[in-house]
């Protein structure tokens, strides 16, 4: 994660709290969203703030829009079937852009063993 | 190994090179080790020329040419030895110095390196990353 720039997007799409699903769509050229979470459900821990979009940085471009970065927190059974430890917490940084609100319908690889 | 890891990344659900959280890629070595000179010097290069008074380009543009290896490149190749072709191939492409410039620096280098009786590797860092790797 780079420093805070100068730019401010509009207000937060999401709250702490909030439950959310990261898209599953394939990413085209310097993304970072990892892909193992791609089509899953998590929960927002904290709200990093507005940056320039790495996306975009990544070709020479100026990051415009800026995206609101948050912290998503994973099951990492939800993430790997069976985890080896089941209890801990998986936490990364992922972009207004990659988020939906988690709906009614079940996240990729739900009950997956 | 490298096969597997292809198997790994390949199919309907393919990965990109670098984005392989969740593959059975092995252990991870955790053991500590001490960085070379060079990989020192690479790692210095790198923060003056993201920093804001170069502004050479942006580290994820770093991030996007590593990521855009071929795969046997990609394992091949060290931590610090896929950031200095970064850098090379970023330099170029920000037109901070032509190839031909980099080519007759090299020369340079390595002649005085010879002159000090220092070994020459030949093992240079590949002019054309798409050809490095084939």
């Amino acid at each position: 994660m780079t420093a805070p720039t100068d730019v401010t997007s509009p207000l937060p799409r999401f709250a702490v709290g909030d439950r959310v699903r990261v898209a599953d769509r394939p990413a085209h050229g310097h993304c970072r969203s990892p892909k193992y979470l791609r089509g899953h459900d998590g929960i927002i821990t904290a709200i990093h703030g507005d940056f320039r979009d790495p996306e975009r940085l990544a070709y020479h471009r100026p990051g415009l829009p800026p995206r609101t970065l948050y912290k998503v927190r994973f099951a990492p059974a939800d993430i790997w079937g069976a985890a080896e430890h089941a209890d801990d917490d998986l936490e990364a940084d992922i972009y207004e852009h990659w988020l939906a609100p988690a709906g009614d319908a079940p996240a990729a690889n739900e009950g997956a063993t | 190994m490298s096969d597997k890891r292809t198997e790994l990344r390949s199919g309907t659900d393919s990965h990109a090179v670098h984005d392989v959280g969740g593959l059975d890629f092995g252990p991870i070595d955790r053991e500590d080790h001490d960085l070379a000179q060079w990989e020192r010097r690479v790692d210095a290069m790198l923060i003056l020329l993201v920093s804001p008074a170069k502004r050479a380009f942006a580290i994820d543009a770093m991030r996007r040419v590593i990521e855009d290896y071929g795969e046997q490149q990609y394992d091949a190749t060290t931590y610090y030895e896929k950031w200095i072709r970064a850098i090379r191939n970023l330099c170029l492409e920000q037109e901070i110095f032509s190839q031909s410039e980099l080519d007759t620096a090299l020369a340079r280098a390595k002649d005085a390196m010879r002159a000090a009786g220092r070994e020459v590797s030949d093992d240079a860092v590949p002019a054309d990353t798409s050809a490095a790797a084939s």
